[in-house]
């Protein structure tokens, strides 16, 4: 009963969240251009953290390359919308087939990627997603077709605050359903000890290639949403600066911890912005920061939940204390 | 064929850059289990170090570069050894038992902390870096035209490299350094003082980052606050493809990564020319993970 009415809450959520997307996205004309902008890339950033945090949080898999994913959904999407792309009702039609495959490119990459490289653990499998990520940058870099070094221009503006918002409430939806699932069990089983995970007969592999391979799906979609904004992409946006600013979202929001990822996507999307009167100070503050937050705080700012299930155990045990003594 | 030797001379000079960078990941690796991401940083900083004291010493050594040369490495190497010891003692020593996510994402936070803050104190743009090694053509022969460069960088990196391996395999302090690679509980255990162990391996790993600055600076003469973040990626990546936690590995694949790249650029394309390392990396991980020279160890429960 309990989990059938927290499964319809989530359900709620989901589709009040796509209203409300659709009712902003009417008025977001009125809206300053410059805050829209931010509130956009809050939208990109949180899709890219929580689909990492799927693979680095969730299947403790530790991947350095998730702007390369993003890359080819961007570049994906953007060929088919500048082909095809057509005006009214239709031009909405082809965004969402366009952000789907380059959702389904960027995760059958994923697969290509994933199959070989998951075979590696911690450090190397960093390292290996990190240079897969880079070989993706460079291959396009090399493609003439898609305007090479110089970037691909003439995307049409077709990412509103719907399409955006829209994807972070499915995307959240999924992934809480995801977690609870067979699938989230396998997961959590394989980061939180992968020797007993394969003797009790889980298939390790499997379970972080589908981790890997959902998460590149949506990194895909989140890059077509950033290029049909900004109209104009390049190959050196997609560096592993980019990727490592992802996995720092993931870390500092505590690592599977959806809501904390959501909020530490939220907060390090609009630092950056804020401490802009300092610009030359903000990324040595960020920085430190980073260090500080390692070494005082390692499970993230929010934590896995234990310490805040410590925080309420002990609480309930000194009410019960209290009530014993009266 | 002339072409061929100078391209051969060129890659086997860029290689040596390579390992002697790549030897500070692998023996950090070998006793601390982490990729050192701002090792790459601390190669900067020893090229600027070099920038900002080269007036000075060859004002001091009236222009010969004989002394100057040798003189602005030895300070750029002490500085980063000190620069070095710090970052251990300040970020890593506190998350010593800590998962290697944690460590690394803290060695990545030092690294953009170097680099951000190398821009606020350098500044942005790129600088041209002094001559600081003696520049002729030494072989000019048969249309084959050898500068002094390269070789003074081969002959360093190769001085060094004997240095280092008398000192990890004939010292004290280099055994100790290789038992904790073995066991570090074991070592500890041995009466091995850990925490000095670990800092000489910094002091070691940091002068040689900063030898290779000065080296490599002296052949590619613009020097800038990211100038070590492809180099640092490509001798982690030798490190890696030669067995990690190996010295004759990772000058090993400091030579294969040099030389590689050097001919792609020359006779492919230049812009594959950061790629290709990677693509070297990856073959290797797939066909033999522990590296060329590496063992291979089943996990242990």
């Amino acid at each position: 009963m309990m989990q059938k009415s927290a499964h319809f809450t989530r359900r709620l959520v989901l589709l009040v969240t796509i209203v409300v997307a659709l009712v902003v996205a009417h008025f977001e004309s009125n809206f300053n251009a410059y805050y829209f902008q931010i509130i956009i890339y809050i939208g990109v950033n949180v899709i890219l953290a929580a689909s990492l945090n799927l693979v680095n949080g969730f299947t403790g898999q530790f991947s350095l390359g998730h702007a390369g994913f993003m890359a080819v959904g961007a570049y994906t999407s953007a060929v088919i919308t500048s082909h095809f792309g057509a005006g009214g009702i239709t031009a909405s039609f082809v965004f969402l087939g366009a952000l789907l495959c380059g959702g389904l490119v960027a995760s059958f990459l994923g697969l290509l990627v994933g199959i070989p490289s998951l075979r590696l653990k911690g450090d190397y499998l960093a390292i290996v997603t990190l240079g897969f990520g880079e070989i993706i940058r460079v291959i396009i870099q090399n493609i003439d077709f898609l305007g090479g070094a110089r970037g691909f221009t003439g995307i049409p503006k077709l990412t509103n605050f719907f399409w955006v918002f829209a994807f972070v409430a499915i995307l959240m939806y999924l992934l809480s359903n995801l977690i609870r699932s067979t699938y989230g069990k396998g997961f959590l089983a394989v980061r939180d000890d992968e020797v007993a995970a394969e003797a009790m007969g889980i298939n390790t592999t499997r379970y972080k290639v589908i981790a890997f391979v959902t998460g590149a799906f949506f990194a895909g979609i989140a890059g077509g949403l950033y290029a049909h904004f900004v109209t104009y992409i390049n190959p050196s946006q997609f560096s592993f600066v980019k990727s490592i600013e992802i996995v720092v979202m993931v870390i500092v929001g505590g690592m599977g911890h959806n809501v904390g990822v959501f909020i530490s996507a939220l907060v390090l999307t609009v630092l950056p912005e804020a401490l802009r009167p300092i610009a030359e100070y903000r990324m040595v503050i960020y920085s430190l920061a980073l260090v500080i937050i390692m070494i005082s705080r390692p499970q993230g700012l929010f934590g896995d939940g234990e310490y805040f299930k410590k925080l309420l155990q002990s609480f309930k045990g000194k009410v019960r204390a209290s009530r014993a003594r009266s | 064929m002339s072409e061929f030797i100078q391209q051969v001379i060129n890659g086997v000079s860029l290689g040596s850059i390579y390992a002697l960078i790549a030897l500070g990941y692998t023996m950090v690796y070998g006793i601390l289990r982490f990729i050192n991401f701002a090792h790459s940083d601390i190669f900067m900083i020893g090229a600027f170090v070099a920038y900002f004291a080269a007036p000075m010493i060859l004002k001091l050594c009236g222009g010969n570069l004989f002394l100057a040369g040798p003189l602005a490495m030895v300070l750029s190497m002490l500085v980063c050894s000190a620069l070095g010891v710090t970052i251990e003692k300040l970020a890593y020593k506190p998350l010593r038992s800590r998962p290697t996510i944690t460590v690394l994402i803290t060695a990545i936070g030092v690294s953009f902390f170097l680099e951000y803050g190398g821009q606020l104190v350098f500044g942005p743009d790129p600088k041209p870096f002094p001559d600081l090694i003696p520049k002729a053509n030494v072989i000019d022969a048969g249309g084959v035209v050898v500068s002094s460069t390269p070789l003074m960088v081969i002959g360093t990196a190769i001085g060094l490299m004997l240095l280092l391996r008398w000192v990890v395999m004939s010292t004290k302090t280099g055994t100790a350094m290789r038992a904790l690679s073995f066991n570090l509980q074991a070592a500890k255990l041995m009466g091995i003082n850990i925490n000095r162990i670990v800092s000489f391996t910094f002091v070691l790993g940091s002068s040689l980052a900063a030898a290779a600055a000065v080296l490599y600076a002296s052949v590619y003469p613009s020097i800038n606050p990211l100038m070590g973040v492809f180099p640092g990626l490509k001798a982690f990546i030798a490190a890696v493809v030669g067995g990690i936690g190996n010295l004759v590995g990772a000058a090993l694949g400091g030579l294969i990564i040099g030389i590689t790249e050097t001919f792609v650029t020359g006779y492919i394309s230049a812009t594959y020319r950061d790629a290709i390392a990677f693509g070297i990396l990856i073959v290797i991980l797939l066909f033999r993970p522990a590296g060329l020279l590496g063992k291979f160890e089943s996990e242990r429960v």
